[in-house]
């Protein structure tokens, strides 16, 4: 049976057990919002973007490119040029040579004044970044512009700071840069991404070369330009668009020092074993399947809230989402008919409207991915709850959807679906909802809704996840460590710990 | 040794009890459950002991107990742990000359050189000892986030931690990797030297008797080709020190790791002696970071 016919079989069965259950709360035709789009004129998209190697735009030696769309509209942005193995070169060796020339070899106070002023140019330009952002990658624009550009920019002042401090952070070392890191990063966070790696290692004195995601090159692409502005000596940033071939070329090329990768923990697992027997450096944040742990005593309106930012923020593409929600069995009906309220006034739609809280689908393949989990999981025999919203035509998008009558054992609560839909299951007592929440190989988040203090230290504590939200979901700040346990990858991003993929002790 | 009457300190002559070499699992002195025997030979080609020639099956059972043993271990107060481990000393300081006597024989060392290593694997001991409840006010910190939380982030054990050990030296190599392993609350299924056991699985006894939990130390004999990729391709094991030092085998354990995305730490260390040959890297390598976010308010 074909997704396709799946995806319609499961449209067809949850607008059936909508009309069953019929929600206790009417929203109908009775809320109509006037659209509010943010306006695109501001941003000035070129209709070819270059590769940025040694400070200078150039096209790609390989003399391929490929077209950036706009995944709500299917509207092509853009052509991004394709790097090959002799651009990856190029871009390495212009690295190296900034690397050992200038950059290492400079003040480190400097540095961090570099790093400063790129945070204040992007503070500068923060509305043309959260348009683009959007526009490229489908968020809604609430969260590119409140979300996105401050938190990376935050990232770049947070460690432009570092920079003159790392013999504070790592005493009883001599600190040395690694050198050319290699960074490849994924399509939900571009921009934000972009700055959790690239700040970290300017601060320590190394120079880079990274390639954002094929479907979301555009916001790194005017990073770049942010780069070229702020004067950052020619090859300290470098920047290679291109798909897998491309991040296959950066992890093989024997110049590069280290490799920080962010993505799935599939392909996590080939870069690992890429680099056995070499002596490079490794960072990995891979998957996730993290539990949200709902108690009885947990302020429910709230706890509701969170469950909401925690699967449905940036259309659930979040490698920490909250996908696996495991509600206490004596709270569990009232958890449900508020969340499937909750769920009804979610306003799906065009990414650039203020008040949309669901955008697109950041890419065919990926409506393909979760439409195949979500047919595994009606095959399976969980329940489908889906929002009844309308669906534009054009461009990808899936509905705000859960799932009850999960078993610990069906896909969709084993596999990151990687999208807005939510394995809803129940526990009866604190060891179970423990067992179940560590019951799975990724580790990277987890939530824990309680107003009891104590048992918040008692369930955190044993959570086997690298980032524990408690009564909150989905926050982040550069000073804050980010990075997982288990199959979810190792290191950190932020904080002090976040330093330390980056620097060589002595 | 290993044969013969010898003459014992009353001057009767008797035959001597020799001692059968087992795997340690579980707290449990075991034979390998392959039946099969490797045999342990001085330099000066005299046969010391036959030893288990541990199976992948070991190996499994092994890793079943270290899992089973390690959340109880970490959940042991950091005092408590720290006392475990001076105990180990204690242990080891008590059995000191059977333990060089055991490194002169195997190894053909002066017992000046073996005793040197008996006593630095009891001062490693206790050096680890006290880092139990100093290690995470030292890596972990309070983190001065932009919004209304109080967000921390503390070191916590990675889990079942497999350790291949260093052939030499055996006994100090061993205790030097172990040690910093399970102060954090890991369990470990070592790989003990390849060609000189002897000690090693002698420090059994010493771990039996120290009142460490049953499980958090396992110790396999056998040869490291055979067992290493089934230790490196376990789905149950979440990290790998790897202080074998041959770049064939860690290439190979690198890449095998990648099958649950191990956390490899690769040892080259020539000196065990040194100061440098311990500390908080070696405590660090083997801990995660856990940020917990928590709301402030009223």
């Amino acid at each position: 049976m074909s997704t396709e016919v799946k995806d319609s079989e499961a449209r067809a069965k949850a607008a059936q057990h909508l009309e069953a259950e019929r929600p206790s709360l009417e929203f109908g035709g009775a809320w109509d919002y006037a659209p509010a789009p943010e306006a695109r004129d501001h941003v000035r998209l070129e209709k070819a973007y270059r590769l940025f190697i040694d400070g200078r735009f150039v096209a790609a030696k390989s003399r391929r490119t490929f077209p950036t769309i706009n995944p709500a509209t299917e509207e092509i942005l853009a052509r991004v040029d394709e790097a090959g193995a002799a651009d990856v070169d190029a871009a390495v060796r212009a690295a190296e040579e900034a690397g050992r020339k200038r950059w290492s070899r400079l003040a480190p106070a400097e540095r961090g004044k570099y790093i400063y002023r790129i945070a204040r140019l992007l503070q500068e330009k923060s509305r043309e970044f959260a348009v683009l952002e959007t526009l490229n990658g489908g968020k809604p624009i609430k969260e590119s512009r409140d979300v996105d550009v401050p938190l990376a920019v935050a990232h770049f002042f947070y460690h432009a700071g570092w920079a003159d401090k790392l013999a504070y952070a790592f005493p009883r070392h001599r600190v040395a840069p690694v050198g050319v890191c290699g960074q490849i990063i994924p399509w939900n966070f571009p921009l934000l991404m972009a700055a959790w790696k690239i700040a970290p290692a300017l601060a320590c004195g190394n120079t880079v070369v990274l390639k954002p995601a094929e479907t979301t090159p555009l916001t790194a692409l005017h990073l770049a330009r942010v780069v070229q502005e702020a004067d950052l000596p020619p090859g300290v940033v470098n920047i290679v668009t291109g798909a897998g071939e491309t991040g296959a070329h950066l992890v093989n090329h024997p110049r590069v020092r280290k490799i920080a990768f962010t993505g799935s923990t599939e392909v996590g697992k080939i870069i690992q074993r890429a680099l056995a027997g070499t002596d490079k450096r490794l960072t990995l944040e891979l998957g996730g399947k993290a539990a949200n742990i709902i108690f009885e005593d947990a302020p429910l309106d709230q706890a509701v809230e969170g469950i909401v930012n925690g699967i449905y923020f940036n259309q659930g593409h979040v490698c920490c989402a909250g996908s696996r929600l495991l509600v206490q069995e004596s709270v569990a009906e009232a958890v449900l008919a508020k969340l499937a309220n909750r769920v009804a006034t979610l306003r799906l739609g065009d990414p650039l409207d203020k008040n949309t809280d669901v955008g697109a689908i950041n890419s065919k393949m990926q409506l393909t991915k979760i439409r195949e989990l979500v047919a595994a999981g009606i095959d399976e025999g969980a329940q489908i709850h889906q929002s009844s919203c309308a669906i534009p035509e054009k461009g990808f998008w899936f509905p705000p959807t859960f799932f009850t009558g999960v078993a610990q054992s069906h896909r969709i609560a084993r596999e990151e679906i990687f999208g807005p839909v939510l394995a809803v299951m129940t526990f009866r007592t604190p060891e179970e909802a423990v067992e179940k929440a560590n019951n799975i190989p990724y580790g990277l988040s987890a939530g824990v809704w309680t107003d009891k203090g104590s048992k918040i230290f008692k369930i955190t504590a044993k959570m086997r996840a690298g980032v524990v939200w408690a009564n909150t979901f989905n926050k982040f700040d550069p000073a804050s460590p980010f990075g997982g346990y288990k199959e979810s990858g190792f290191g950190r991003e932020g904080g002090v710990h976040g330093l330390r993929g980056y620097v060589e002790l002595e | 040794m290993r044969t013969g009457i010898g003459k014992r300190e009353t001057g009767i002559e008797a035959l001597q009890v020799n001692k059968t070499y087992k795997l340690y699992v579980g707290g449990e002195f075991v034979r390998t459950e392959s039946g099969r025997y490797d045999q342990i030979s001085s330099p000066k080609k005299r046969l010391l002991a036959n030893v288990s020639r541990g199976s992948r099956k070991d190996l499994r059972e092994a890793v079943r107990k270290a899992r089973a043993a390690q959340p109880g271990w970490a959940s042991k107060s950091a005092y408590l742990k720290g006392q475990i481990l001076y105990r180990m000393a204690e242990m080891l300081e008590g059995r000191a000359e059977s333990f060089t006597k055991l490194l002169v024989e195997a190894r053909a060392v002066t017992a000046v050189a073996a005793a040197r290593e008996v006593r630095a694997a009891i001062d490693r001991l206790v050096h680890y000892a006290g880092w139990s409840d100093k290690y995470a006010a030292l890596l972990g910190t309070v983190n001065p986030v932009a919004s209304s939380y109080f967000d921390f982030s503390v070191p916590e054990p990675t889990g079942v931690v497999g350790i291949v050990a260093p052939e030499a030296p055996d006994l100090l190599g061993l205790v030097s990797h172990l040690a910093p392993v399970i102060v954090t609350g890991n369990s470990v299924v070592a790989l003990i030297s390849e060609t000189c056991p002897l000690a090693s699985l002698e420090l059994a006894e010493v771990l039996a008797t120290s009142d460490l939990p049953a499980g958090v130390v396992n110790l396999i004999s056998g040869r490291k080709e055979e067992l290493v990729p089934h230790l490196a391709r376990h789905m149950d094991v979440n990290a790998i020190a790897d202080a074998d030092g041959d770049p064939a085998l860690s290439k190979a354990i690198a890449a095998d790791s990648a099958v649950n995305v191990k956390r490899v730490r690769r040892y080259a260390i020539a000196d065990y002696f040194p100061d440098d040959a311990q500390g908080l890297d070696f405590i660090e390598a083997f801990t995660e970071i856990k940020t917990t976010w928590h709301p402030i308010g009223v």
